[in-house]
């Protein structure tokens, strides 16, 4: 090993912007435990997280221009994870923009969510730069255990309570396999390095590694919501409050697929039969299951759970290829999804839920006549999710991105992508029933008008919606981006 | 380095962002409904102050403000322009790469040349002019922002068409400009009529547009490029006379009858009249429609080398030419008369484009843009006039647009009346105004080509083309005595003898504010010098052929081309045919004079000819019921009783959409079932899938 992995102080240098983040969340903690929530402190708080996030983005430039894009060690400082740290910062942001609006009208504080987003971002950020398996399983762990809390932060709901509840048994047991998963690889290699390991497996692997791979994407899987380990996902989409079910559908998704991808690229050679035919059947059936389950759902936060259950399939069409084409696919289709995701949940959080606590689409009948902004942001957020061309904006080009990269691979995913396309039709119904329900079904006489949209919530929404459509139109400078940062960090034949 | 970097021309980017930012701020101001909102809490304002109502101030500065200050851009490019060189050649500013995909790369870029300016000059002075005139025309409208932000995406999609470097960047305009159109035929929307007519004009589009889908594909597929100036480079490639640039040409010509309203696409063209008039001016008048003959134009390094494509142009031009002015000769619409002259006009545009004339046909369309408009504008201060008078009376049931209820408007409204004669005199082709000059080069250069020309040796359909020619030439002079003819009639009908206005409202009918007059004076004053822009050697009034030594580096190569061989007309032949066309635009007049006599006009109510050729003429030829018997109607039936039960409902839907619809809610079921909520399912069902997964991989190894 060369010099830098033993040195501190380079390892500090890496580890820059992830100590932003968590020593921000830190320095949170204490400004918000200091008193009683008052408005001023959740403007407070909001201002501190920004600057945290803002500190971060600088220290994730600043350590991007400054560092060998090439170093070896447990921490990767390519353009990859630069990339993938930026979508992490943004969906952190604008989750916390909507959960300052959010929190004191569900009567929860802000500060312990601020904090827990904050921290959980930290933990993503050390996923997205993990080469080695035992970062792998910290950085998840970091961003899960915030998680599983963020699930529940609205105390005095038991929908709430019961999705941290579910999500924490699952997630442990999920972290039981991971982990086994690893212990498994390290037995057969003998190393927890991803490049190792790769160069390990490279002879063939044995039936200890093979099985400790098949457990690793186990771990993955459920992270990222595939079927058959999604179960968990519309539970706790549904009962955990309206931004922190955005933040799991983005940031959560986000960090767990660039971890993936780089498993995949760096440990796990192109011919590796076993690891192409898992990832195969994963992503055919979360495509299929993802985008049928969703037909039927009238619970709007349950419908995107499915939702992000089915874009999880179409993004491990692009891990399936096994090429930077596909990593580059990945990072455009994760930035174009968090945007549509979370301005969908931004718009879901103004709209409210109904007494009950349940946001069933009913909720948004006739939202055009009364509130004629929202309802066009949220078509263009659900055209968006469906890859409508145009309307839909950047998620168009997504899908065709990710289309590309399946059908020039090596080894051409000529089935995946028929059934990436056919499944595309399929979730048409669901996200056009939501158009169809905002546009087309009159406001009942009884529904009372949503409260006036509050103003960051407002932003995120214009933000979002602006993104979408301009980077629609004109998508070639975050194509050429994301291509040159998977090109410059997974270079062909390792 | 091109003559223009650094120049004012660098500015031409400006053109079309100044009215897009008009149309993003009224279109605001419009859907925030504030301004409508104040406006009605104030009807009476409204009704008093017009469009000097404080909250339309705003809307007046951005609507008016913009296309005005676009139109100083325009004049410091085009200056830019004039100061190169002949030789500079197009000027091509690209913004960025727009569809970058496999071999295909489109550019977002303009193209600063003498044509693209001509046009720019066009779309911007006689928009900024209609403009102002609007705001008195729509001054107690209540959607008076969405007003002005549907016409500024006009001005936008039109600059962006005349602009663009590109067929691909062309397109984008001229769709942008069938949509700008769709929204202000339909404007008044409440209305089935008026939206249907927007309809109408938008699927009739759709055809040509189809045309000119086609003609890009094959131009790309061969070319491999949509460029302007790499296509003019590449067109030695392609086999002059050949099947494949035929083939372009006829598809490229197809898209410019959609939007130019030619046989048998004209028929949108006098429902579009449904929208406001000053809208009937500026799009369907003198700038979206002449789209195609400014498409042909651009494209005359094509059409040269297809003398068929070429003569096919000129064979549709003139039918439509003279059908449309028949059909014109009966109507009581005054907007409809108008409208179907234009179609008569532009037809006679083709013909000049066809034959290779391409500088007279826009010669013409320039004069026509400026003559055609104030007709239109004038007819709109009628209009308005009459209206007004109806209100004043409470008569809401007379038709303030029917000539038969005119009358007598002379001594009313003086200055529209002079204005309007003037326009008149100028389409009829009376020397020395405007149209005199542009109509007579058209007939004397489809003369000169007639005889021994390139184009003239070429056959069309197994017909020589010379006759084709010869035909043409006949038929245009017969159509400039019909358009003497319609155009007197109905001015004598409007202006002249006793008012047949109903009740008293006549009382109330009075000459326009001058924020309305004062257009129609400036258009007044182009009408009577536009000629001079291209003075024939004939009549050496002032410098001879102006516009032709401009336009020679855009169509002259594609014009020398099809004239070659062509014999200079005598000078005794070409003051011959300067007699023939002054004597037939003066007969067209006399006859109408005497003919069309105020006092014997029918009642509205009157029943129409049931027999005959008035008969006829009354349903302007059944062509829209022949349109609607021969393709709408199998088209309904073989799409309904074919293609939707038997095909879609039959096979498709058992097939594609029952078949999988039961399969997927059969997933969902399945998924509903499994989602049971409980945790001991969930691990249950994990620890299965653990295995499935273990057990695949293994098994694969």
């Amino acid at each position: 090993m060369t010099a830098p992995v033993a040195d501190p102080a380079f390892l500090t240098r890496a580890l820059l912007p992830d100590l932003v983040v968590s020593g921000g969340a830190m320095l949170l903690l204490l400004y918000g435990v200091w008193g009683p929530e008052t408005e001023g402190r959740r403007r407070g708080l909001l201002l501190g997280a920004l600057v945290t996030i803002a500190a971060a983005t600088c220290a994730t430039a600043f350590t991007a221009a400054t560092l060998p894009r090439t170093g070896v060690g447990p921490l990767a400082t390519d353009a990859f994870r630069w990339m993938a740290d930026v979508v992490i910062l943004l969906g952190t942001l604008l989750t916390l923009m909507v959960m300052r609006d959010h929190a004191p009208r569900a009567r929860w504080a802000l500060a312990e969510p601020a904090v827990l987003v904050l921290l959980a971002a930290g933990g993503m950020m050390l996923l997205a730069a993990a080469r080695d398996l035992i970062l792998v399983f910290l950085g998840i762990e970091l961003m899960s255990v915030a998680s599983y809390v963020l699930a529940g932060i609205d105390r005095r709901n038991p929908r709430s309570a019961e999705a941290a509840l579910k999500y924490f048994l699952l997630g442990a047991f999920s972290t039981g396999f991971l982990l086994y998963g690893i212990a498994l690889l390290y037995g057969a290699t003998g190393t927890t390095d991803l490049a190792r390991i790769g160069q390990a497996l490279a002879a063939g692997p044995s039936v200890m590694a093979t099985a400790g791979l098949g457990l690793l994407l186990v771990g993955f899987a459920f992270k990222v919501a595939a079927v058959p380990f999604h179960l968990w996902t519309p539970d706790v989409y549904d009962g955990a409050p309206t931004p922190v079910s955005g933040f799991f559908a983005t940031a959560v998704k986000a960090a767990t697929f660039t971890a993936l991808v780089r498993v995949t690229l760096v440990a796990v050679s192109p011919t590796l039969v076993p690891w192409n035919e898992a990832v195969w059947w994963l992503a055919a059936l979360t495509m299929i299951a993802g985008n049928a389950f969703a037909i039927r759902q009238r619970n709007l936060k349950r419908m995107l759970a499915y939702s992000s259950i089915a874009h999880a399939g179409f993004l491990l069409v692009a891990v399936a290829t096994h090429t930077p084409a596909g990593a580059a696919a990945i990072q455009f289709y994760l930035l174009a999804y968090a945007l549509a995701t979370i301005g969908a949940f931004a718009v879901l959080s103004a709209v409210g839920e109904a007494a009950d606590g349940i946001l069933h689409a009913r909720r948004l009948e006739g939202l055009w006549q009364v509130r004629p902004g929202l309802a066009m942001a949220m078509a263009v957020f659900m055209l968006a999710l469906l890859g409508f061309p145009l309307a839909g904006g950047i998620g168009f080009f997504a899908k065709w991105y990710v289309l590309q990269a399946a059908l020039q691979a090596p080894v051409p995913q000529t089935a995946l992508s028929i059934i990436l396309v056919v499944a595309t039709v399929v979730s048409a119904t669901f996200y056009l029933y939501v158009v169809m329900v905002m546009f087309m079904r009159p406001r009942p006489a009884d529904a009372e008008a949503p409260a006036p949209t509050p103003a960051m919530t407002r932003l995120v929404i214009a933000t979002a919606v602006v993104v979408i459509l301009v980077f629609g139109v004109y998508p070639t400078p975050l194509v050429r981006v994301a291509r040159a940062s998977a090109a410059s960090s997974f270079p062909a034949g390792r | 380095m091109h003559p223009l970097t650094g120049t004012a021309a660098d500015l031409v980017w400006l053109l079309p962002l100044l009215p897009f930012l008009g149309f993003v701020a009224n279109g605001w101001l419009s859907l925030r409904g504030a301004v409508r909102a104040r406006v009605t809490a104030h009807p009476t304002r409204l009704e008093t102050e017009g469009s000097r109502h404080p909250q339309f101030t705003l809307v007046n500065v951005i609507g008016v403000g913009s296309v005005v200050a676009a139109f100083g851009v325009a004049i410091a490019v085009f200056a830019a322009l004039a100061g190169a060189p002949d030789a500079a050649g197009p000027y091509v500013q690209t913004y960025g790469s727009w569809l970058p995909s496999g071999d295909l790369r489109v550019d977002w870029a303009f193209q600063v040349d003498r044509l693209s300016m001509v046009m720019a000059l066009i779309v911007t002075g006689v928009g900024a002019l209609i403009h102002v005139f609007s705001v008195g025309y729509m001054a107690d409208d209540p959607g008076y922002p969405r007003y002005f932000s549907y016409l500024n995406l006009f001005v936008f999609f039109m600059l962006t068409l005349v602009l663009g470097a590109s067929y691909a960047v062309i397109f984008v305009g001229w769709e942008g400009v069938g949509l700008a159109s769709y929204l202000l035929i339909g404007f008044w929307f409440s209305e089935t009529r008026n939206a249907d007519a927007g309809k109408k004009a938008f699927i009739v589009n759709r055809v040509g547009d189809f045309g000119f889908l086609i003609a890009m594909f094959l131009l790309w597929a061969n070319l491999g490029t949509l460029d302007f100036r790499e296509v003019a480079q590449r067109v030695p490639e392609l086999a002059a006379g050949g099947g494949l640039v035929t083939a372009i040409c006829l598809f490229l010509f197809l898209g410019a009858a959609g939007k130019s309203a030619q046989m048998p696409l004209y028929i949108w063209l006098p429902d579009a009249m449904a929208g406001p008039t000053p809208v009937s001016a500026l799009i369907h008048a003198a700038t979206m429609v002449t789209g195609g003959v400014y498409l042909v134009a651009r494209s005359a390094d094509l059409f040269a080398i297809a003398p068929v494509a070429s003569l096919t142009v000129v064979v549709v031009g003139a039918v439509t030419a003279i059908f449309a002015a028949v059909i014109g000769l009966k109507q009581w619409d005054i907007k409809k008369v108008l409208a179907y002259s234009t179609v008569s006009q532009l037809g006679m545009m083709f013909v000049a484009v066809g034959s290779g004339a391409y500088v007279a046909g826009l010669f013409h369309l320039v004069t026509h843009a400026f003559f055609k408009a104030l007709l239109f504008l004038g007819a709109g201060a009628v209009i308005h006039a009459l209206h007004h008078g109806y209100h004043a009376v409470h008569d809401e049931t007379s038709d303030a647009q029917d000539l038969r209820l005119m009358g007598g408007l002379r001594r009313r409204m003086p200055v529209t009346f002079a204005l309007m004669w003037i326009a008149t005199l100028a389409i009829a082709g009376v020397p020395p105004l405007a149209g005199f000059f542009s109509k007579d080069e058209i007939l004397a250069s489809v003369f000169r080509q007639a005889g021994g020309s390139a184009l003239a040796q070429a056959t069309w359909l197994g017909i020589p083309g010379s006759v084709v020619l010869g035909t043409a030439y006949a038929i245009l002079l017969v159509t400039a005595l019909l358009t003497a003819v319609y155009m007197t009639r109905l001015m004598r009908y409007a202006f002249h003898g006793p008012s047949r206005v109903p009740g008293d409202a006549a009382a109330h009918v009075a000459e326009s504010p001058w924020v309305m007059r004062g257009p129609l004076v400036v258009l007044g004053a182009l009408t009577v010098a536009g000629g001079w822009l291209n003075l024939p050697a004939l009549l050496p009034l002032g410098p001879v052929g102006t516009l032709e030594h401009w336009l020679a580096p855009v169509t002259g190569r594609g014009a020398a081309v099809l004239a070659a061989g062509a014999p200079a007309l005598g000078h005794g032949t070409e003051q011959a045919l300067v007699g023939v066309a002054v004597a037939v635009a003066l007969a067209g007049i006399a006859i109408a004079w005497v003919v069309c006599r105020p006092d014997a006009v029918p009642a509205p109510d009157a029943p129409a000819p049931t027999s005959g050729f008035g008969w006829l003429l009354s349903n302007k030829f059944f062509v829209d019921e022949a349109i609607e018997a021969l393709i709408v109607a199998p088209l309904v039936k073989v799409s309904r009783l074919v293609l939707w039960r038997g095909i879609d409902l039959g096979v498709l839907d058992a097939l594609f959409v029952r078949g999988p619809g039961a399969l997927t809610r059969g997933i969902g079921w399945a998924g509903t079932r499994l989602q049971s909520g409980l945790v001991g399912t969930y691990v249950w069902v994990i620890a299965i899938a653990v295995l499935a997964v273990l057990g695949l991989m293994l098994l694969m190894k």
